[in-house]
């Protein structure tokens, strides 16, 4: 049996018409940690979108499968009940909706797929009060509403708190660094440490090195025009770090 | 097509049937109709695309043939169990308007405090001498022709009086009730609420109606608030398809007078309502706020006007509209400051989501100021439910219909939040989650066991 979490071949997706990914393929196996790396503009962040399903992007060929499972026939939220998260890199400020009531009903929707019974309302509060301790999560900022009012710092641990709640086979951890100081990113990614096991994996999509001295990848890709141009382990990251990316694009831009 | 003017039916009709009409009525009425009939054969009925009527078709509305009780006959009701109750255990202090009826429920008979009176019209020189002459009649807009309509035709009322520095903490409720008759209906309906100096009130009125016939209510509320005086006003219509609903309700406010008005829309056929306040004292505040939602091919219309006629006043307004399907919403919000009216604030808000391309919002926010040393705002936004918090919600696996409610829901948050009284708020948010969801906002923990029996702030 191979033992494949998440199987992306020839992935061809872009926006308006563009094509921005223009055949991305990629093997993520249980407890591993994948980082992509890239230049801005690469298409980074529209594979992590493409993967989760935002309706932005329109997917023009190619497969992309999670254990088994076609993620592209699937709906957002199916793709999340299947075991898939994405943590923004911006997440989105929802006024009105309380943290509670939005975590409790992606909570309940996704134990309705997996036919499970709802939590019951003191269940769910233990569960929050559990999760919460992970990213070190104030109790006021989850009885507000989602993100709203959030420093950055704080939307990236909400991010991860939400993470823990839902417990997937696969987060996408797009940009988790950006606007942390360190502090910060320390909680988020010791947060992220924590809930790794050997079932599940992530994949950690950053511009730089930093987020990589507390998430150690197993794999590190690079990721440019819309391609990935290069694989190799940890040392590649800090390669990258040491020489920046213009031997990369030179490399690539040569061989046209 | 022919323009038809659908008021000469209503002419014709007091002009043949006066007599009955009066000997059922009451002096201080009867001294109006003259007056009305004359405004009503003056004017027209104002149809869609008049100023100020975008969408809602005054004329149409009055157009088909509706019997009008003009003899008082009774109708039958039965407060427990014949009528979907969508907002019960408010009061135990509960009215019921069957079409134009009213019957008082025991609670207004019997446990009603000192110097706070509810009865109809025909019983207020009986309760408060002097009450009905002095005010019907002196706030609602008389040039109005739909108004007019309402003064030419108008049988009895309902009355409601609170005595100088009387402060009223229960809640009143009154339900109205259309339909339930064996012809399709126009109830002509007033409310007279006189607020003397110091007294406070708060007042629920909920509109509903039978589902069978094409029934119309022309509703005239007038609201004389006294120096000092607090107002709670909440109204709310949760009626259906066939009802179309004129309504006009009309405040004046005297200095350091205080008003907290809420009219929202959870399910109509057609309905226009219309709301002015004058400012007319010194420091008199009113909060005017309201939802709607509308879908199918409901219409819920909103105009507002707040005239600022006096200095050191304070007007805030927020109006919230979803519309989906083929519904329609329309909001026409008007603040005018008076010459000498420094130190005015008004603010005005609307905001609505547009939740299917093919619905439909119209929106005309207007500030008229004749006064320096005023501060005014009025903003208008109508948008769709926000992609990236729907795709966001999807990501975390709530489905998108869960999703889209939820939104739609938190963008009323802030109307539903603005309502002090909890028993009410907490119904409401129930209603607006059922509403949204699709199912019927009917109660449907109402039972003829449970319904209007004991209440939470009682």
């Amino acid at each position: 049996m191979d033992n494949i979490l998440l199987k992306v071949k020839d992935l061809k997706a872009g926006i308006d018409g563009k094509e921005i990914l223009k055949g991305i393929n990629l093997e993520v196996r249980p407890g591993e940690v994948h980082a992509i790396m890239g230049p801005n503009g690469s298409g980074k962040s529209t594979l992590s979108g493409v993967l989760a399903g935002d309706p932005r992007f329109t997917v023009t060929g190619g497969e992309a499968y999670l254990g088994g499972v076609n993620l592209l026939e699937l709906a957002p939220e199916d793709r999340s009940h299947e075991g898939l998260f994405l943590s923004f890199q911006y997440p989105v400020e929802i006024p009105g909706v309380s943290m509670v009531n939005f975590m409790r009903a992606a909570i309940n929707a996704k134990r309705k797929y997996l036919g499970q019974e709802p939590l019951s309302a003191s269940e769910f509060l233990k569960l929050m009060r559990q999760k919460r301790a992970i990213v070190d999560l104030d109790n006021k900022l989850a009885s507000r509403s989602v993100n709203e009012g959030f420093s950055g710092g704080e939307k990236k641990r909400n991010e991860i708190f939400q993470m823990a709640m839902l417990e997937p086979r696969l987060s996408i951890l797009d940009e988790t660094d950006s606007g942390l100081d360190i502090d910060a990113l320390r909680i988020v990614a010791g947060g992220v440490n924590k809930l790794r096991t050997d079932n599940n994996a992530t994949i950690v999509i950053t511009h730089y090195q930093r987020l990589l001295d507390y998430i150690k990848p197993d794999v590190v890709h690079i990721l440019y025009k819309g391609r990935i141009v290069h694989t190799g382990g940890p040392e590649l990251a800090l390669e990258l770090e040491e020489r920046g990316y213009d031997w990369i694009k030179e490399e690539v831009d040569k061989k046209g | 097509m022919a323009y038809k003017s659908s008021k000469q039916q209503y002419l014709d009709l007091y002009r043949d049937n006066r007599e009955v009409l009066e000997d059922h009525s009451v002096a201080t009425l009867n001294a109006c109709r003259a007056a009305a009939a004359d405004v009503l054969a003056a004017t027209e009925l104002p149809r869609r695309g008049y100023e100020g009527y975008a969408e809602a078709d005054i004329n149409a509305m009055f157009a088909p043939d509706l019997g009008v009780n003009i003899a008082g006959v009774p109708f039958r009701v039965d407060p427990s169990g014949a009528f979907r109750c969508a907002v019960p255990n408010i009061s135990t202090l509960t009215g019921f308007t069957a079409n134009d009826v009213f019957t008082p429920g025991e609670g207004l008979q019997t446990r009603l405090p000192e110097g706070v009176t509810v009865c109809p019209f025909s019983q207020a020189e009986e309760h408060c001498p002097g009450v009905l002459e002095r005010y019907y009649n002196t706030v609602a807009p008389a040039g109005n022709p739909a108004v007019a309509l309402n003064t030419l035709l108008v049988r009895d009322g309902v009355l409601i009086h609170v005595g100088r520095d009387v402060q009223m903490d229960k809640p009143i409720q009154l339900v109205n009730i259309l339909g339930g008759a064996n012809v399709d209906m126009l109830a002509v309906r007033r409310l007279l609420i006189v607020m003397e100096a110091g007294s406070s009130l708060r007042l629920l009125v909920c509109d509903h109606s039978d589902d069978s016939r094409a029934n119309v209510s022309d509703a005239v509320v007038e609201v004389d608030l006294g120096p000092g005086a607090r107002l709670e006003y909440y109204d709310f219509e949760e009626s259906s398809a066939q009802t179309s609903r004129y309504s006009n309700i009309a405040v004046r406010q005297d200095a350091a007078s205080h008003l907290d008005m809420n009219v929202s829309t959870l399910r109509c056929g057609t309905t226009r309502n219309e709301i002015t306040v004058s400012l007319d004292g010194e420091g008199a505040e009113c909060n005017l706020g309201g939802m709607a939602i509308s879908d199918g091919s409901q219409l819920a219309d909103t105009s507002s006007t707040v005239l600022h006629n006096a200095p050191y006043c304070t007007s805030n307004q927020k109006f919230k509209y979803i519309v989906d399907e083929n519904g329609r919403g329309a909001f026409e919000g008007l603040i005018r400051v008076a010459e000498g009216a420094h130190h005015t604030e008004a603010y005005q808000n609307n905001r609505n989501i547009l939740a299917a391309g093919t619905a439909k919002m119209h929106t005309q926010p207007q500030l008229e100021i004749y006064c320096d040393d005023v501060k005014c705002s009025h903003g208008a936004a109508t948008g769709q439910i926000d992609a990236r918090a729907l795709f966001y919600m999807e990501s975390r696996g709530i489905p998108k219909a869960e999703a889209r409610t939820m939104l739609m829901q938190a963008f009323m948050a802030d109307v539903i939040d603005g309502i002090s009284l909890e028993a009410l708020r907490d119904r409401l948010r129930h209603l607006v989650e059922l509403r949204l969801s699709g199912i019927h906002a009917g109660c449907s923990t109402c039972t003829p066991v449970n319904c209007n029996n004991d209440i939470k702030n009682d």
